[in-house]
């Protein structure tokens, strides 16, 4: 990236997973100027997140080797946080601001993970399912570890099978669905030979360890150095002792960045057509931000943004089939009540904060629960702590304010200087 | 449920404190929220509790409101974050220190406590500021607590007072005897209108508008300031022509985060916020605290404060409706008048000696408008 503190471009792209790596190589290919960032210091996104692109499967690879043919500008550890007016984005770069001037706006976000507090869930050695990959896929050694991966959602296998090729001993795959939601969901996939394909793959990356539907954990107690975690199925509770936990409950679609540009939000996904157009005139939205429906219809979604965004009539029915796709997950893995009941009143829910669940009375609204208890005011501003109080306590979203991340004060003071006038 | 003596519309901090004066007094109150206690401009403001001298009525307010919550203080909760840290205004030359002397003697004759400190001294008190100010006031009776909690702790007690808190529940029609809601009519043998900015919407001719401020809060950085620091030539900056103004305003919270105001613009109710003026708060703070530039500022937000044309809010009866009190308009110091304006509140209602002249406070006054403002 150069210096310069204003780029000019046609086609700015937010996220370089899937979707924002597509919609990079679509808008290069019909003649677009095309700058795409990302706060990581690669490519890649969640599922893509490398350090070696030797580490990659053959899609990834292959996408980012389109990528950096493309002659798209890419520019790495830089996060998106502010749209001060229509054709500004606003990014911060190792603490210094620089202005993306746009025509068209391609969101591609993706999505965070939700972890719902129980007793012990703040534990060393108790992490999210794709905050322990992520660790392994930035190094972090695993090997011979007993690890029980549960929560909810197709993200447990995949974890599963790259912590088992890692030399980590699985002791249990505990989902919390009904064994027989699920099947029902795998069944499905038949219609769908590639994604099928990819799970029978996953499944037997851990083949020796249990897939155990309709369980979940219960709580998670130190024991020496080792973790003892109490596991049930709605009729037994049972102990397993374990070194490492890898808990989640589903993906949240990251709609912050849309939010913040004004585009209509449905159901918690960002409303799009068929050309993943937004509510917004020429702000384009592609992947995991629409609905959680996986990488393929990432890369199907982005591709249609990025041609769209750079001035081509392209249409297609990606977006319509990740709702189907979304809807279908979601009623596959719906969270059952039960989890509802794991947090006792000491249950830590905002860890910035330290807030506990017994400080947040029933019927409260989100706004009203951050400002009695100051869960969701602190660095991370609600990015945990809200899908989980959504969810235990039936709250909606919390407004989306200035800046997107954490940035310098003199950052912001700084930028506004150079937008005098723009309000 | 019973008839209530005395319905408050409007749980803010003013008609928590409000409902709470009553029912300490004996009164049977409802007190009428749409929303929550504490979601509206107190959850916005900044907590600042200080004594101004901008004027004589807003200097008695301020005083008294002030010693009141010194006497509260011991039974206040954890989560008030009550910090008695004081204030530190800042004198950037000889004239402002010139003024400086001049407040510190009208504290001392009101027995406020005040010094004046010389620009050898301000180091030592705030080591983040640039070098070669003046000097400045140090007023360390002042302090910091954080208004929904407050709010929510005087609502409680009023509660435990006896008073019905009824949240969630919009007023759309009031006069001096009952009020109506989506729920239905309430009767009352008053009722008080503290529904702060939006209080003309339910008395029509009150002379309160919105004044829109922005404010910046850091991440933790324990230390980074003692006091609550604000500039004294505030006023010069304050009446620019453009209309918005802001001035250097910190905040050191409990939470060693620090928080950063201020500004102000008349602009309705508009939610969108000003970054060009942001932006200027922002540069004139970081003027003054130099290091503030390398802090991670983690959210801003917006508030509107409800502003008087002479900057006193309407604290009195309705000339006009018979039973209707007004206790509304506290621009940028209703965290910190409060339980003034509910103690003088309540000497009227109840016919007790007035605890100040209530006159400049009388809300059919028509006020000329005087120069100051405050966060
Ligand atoms: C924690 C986690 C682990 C996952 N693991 C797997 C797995 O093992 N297998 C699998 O099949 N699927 C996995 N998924 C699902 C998979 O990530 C998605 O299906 C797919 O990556 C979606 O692609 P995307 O482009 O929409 O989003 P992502 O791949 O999530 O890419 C979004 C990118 O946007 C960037 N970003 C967001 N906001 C900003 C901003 N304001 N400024 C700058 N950059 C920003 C992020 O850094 C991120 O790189 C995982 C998802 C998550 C959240
Ligand atoms: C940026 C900023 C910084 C500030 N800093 C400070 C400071 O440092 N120190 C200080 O002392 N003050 C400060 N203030 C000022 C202070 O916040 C306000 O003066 C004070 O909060 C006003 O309180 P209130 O109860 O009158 O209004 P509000 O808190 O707005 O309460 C009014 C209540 O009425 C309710 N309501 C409205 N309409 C209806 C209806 N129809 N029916 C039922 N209920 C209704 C609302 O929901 C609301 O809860 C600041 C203000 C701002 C905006």
């Amino acid at each position: 990236m150069s210096d310069a503190s204003v780029l000019e471009t046609d086609v700015a792209i937010v996220g370089a997973g899937p979707a924002g790596i597509a919609a990079a190589v679509a808008a290069r290919a019909e003649g677009a100027r095309t700058l795409l960032l990302d706060s990581a210091p690669r490519p890649g996104g969640q599922i893509w997140r490398h350090r070696d692109p030797a580490q990659l499967p053959a899609s990834g690879r292959r996408w980012i080797e389109r990528l950096s043919g493309s002659g798209a500008e890419w520019i790495h550890s830089a996060n998106a946080i502010d749209l001060p007016a229509p054709g500004v984005l606003i990014a911060e770069r190792e603490g210094r601001a620089f202005t993306i001037r746009w025509r068209s706006l391609v969101i591609a976000t993706g999505a965070t993970e939700r972890l719902l507090p129980f007793p012990g869930w703040t534990l060393p050695n108790v992490f999210g399912v794709g905050g322990l990959q992520a660790l392994l896929k930035a190094g972090a050694s695993v090997a011979a570890r007993r690890v029980i991966v549960a929560g909810s959602g197709p993200l447990l296998l995949p974890v599963a099978s790259s912590l088992a090729a890692a030399g980590a001993t699985i002791r249990l795959v505990a989902e919390q669905a009904p064994a027989l939601r699920v099947y029902r969901f795998a069944g499905a996939l038949w219609s769908d030979p590639v994604r099928l394909a990819q799970a029978a793959r996953y499944r037997a990356g851990f083949r020796r360890a249990r897939y155990r539907c309709g369980t979940w954990i219960v709580r998670v107690d130190p024991v020496g150095s080792a973790l003892s975690v109490t596991l049930t199925d709605g009729r037994r509770i049972w102990t397993d002792r374990t070194d490492l936990v890898a808990v989640g409950y589903g993906l949240v679609p990251d709609v912050r960045l849309a939010r913040l540009a004004g585009c209509s939000i449905a159901s918690g996904c960002v409303a799009v057509d068929r050309s993943q157009r937004t509510s917004v005139p020429s702000v384009f939205c592609a992947g995991e931000p629409t609905g959680i429906a996986g990488a393929d219809s990432a890369v199907a979604q982005g591709r249609l943004a990025g041609a769209a965004a750079a001035g081509a009539r392209r249409t297609g029915g990606a977006a319509s089939r990740a709702r189907r796709f979304a809807a279908r997950l979601d009623r596959a893995f719906a969270l059952r009540p039960d989890l509802r009941a794991l947090p006792d009143p000491a249950t830590i829910v905002c860890r910035c904060e330290d807030v506990s669940l017994g400080e947040i009375g029933e019927g409260w609204s989100a706004r009203q629960i951050k400002l009695y208890t100051r869960a969701g005011m602190g660095p991370c501003q609600g990015r945990v702590c809200q899908p989980a109080l959504e969810f235990l306590r039936r709250t909606g979203a919390d407004a989306v304010r200035l800046p997107l991340f954490p940035a310098p004060v003199g950052l912001l003071a700084d930028h506004a200087n150079r937008d005098e006038g723009d309000s | 449920m019973s008839r209530p003596d005395a319905i408050v519309v409007g749980g803010g901090i003013v008609g928590a404190a409000c409902a709470r004066e009553l029912a300490m007094a004996g009164l049977g109150v409802t007190l009428v929220e749409a929303e929550f206690v504490g979601g509206g401009a107190t959850a916005a403001g900044m907590g600042h509790i200080v004594v101004m001298d901008d004027s004589p009525p807003q200097f008695g307010l301020t005083a008294l409101s002030r010693a009141l919550l010194d006497e509260l203080a011991p039974a206040l909760p954890a989560a008030v974050e009550r910090d008695r840290c004081g204030t530190l205004w800042v004198a950037e030359d000889e004239d402002q220190l010139v003024a400086a002397r001049l407040k510190a003697a009208a504290y001392g004759d009101a027995k406020v406590e005040a010094s004046v400190v010389d620009g050898a001294e301000l180091p030592r008190l705030e080591p983040g500021l640039r070098p070669g100010l003046a000097g400045g006031l140090l007023v360390p009776g002042d302090g910091v607590v954080y208004p929904p909690a407050l709010a929510r702790w005087l609502a409680e007690d009023a509660r435990r007072l006896g008073a019905a808190i009824r949240e969630g529940e919009p007023v759309t029609a009031l006069d001096g005897r009952s009020v109506m809601t989506a729920r239905g009519r309430i009767d009352a043998a008053l009722v008080v209108n503290a529904a702060g900015a939006a209080a003309p919407i339910l008395t029509h001719g009150l002379p309160i508008v919105p004044r829109r401020g922005h404010l910046v809060i850091t991440d933790r950085h324990p230390g980074f300031c003692r006091h609550q620091v604000l500039e004294l030539g505030y006023l010069k900056s304050a009446h620019s022509s453009t209309g918005a103004s802001v001035a250097f305003n910190v905040q050191p919270r409990m939470t060693g985060q620090v928080l950063i105001g201020s500004s102000r613009e008349l602009v309705g109710w508009n939610r969108t916020p000003n970054r060009a003026l942001l932006g200027r708060m922002l540069r004139r703070a970081a003027d003054f605290m130099p290091a503030l530039a390398g802090l991670s500022a983690i959210r801003s937000w917006i508030g509107f404060r409800p502003a008087t044309p002479d900057n006193l809010p309407l604290i009195g009866p309705s000339s006009r409706i018979d039973g209707l009190w007004i206790a509304a308009g506290h621009e940028g110091l209703g965290i910190t008048t409060a339980l003034g304006t509910a103690r003088l509140l309540g000497d009227l209602i109840l016919g007790r000696a007035p605890s100040l002249d209530p006159v400049p406070f009388t809300p059919d006054r028509s006020g000329e408008p005087a120069a100051a403002v405050h966060a």
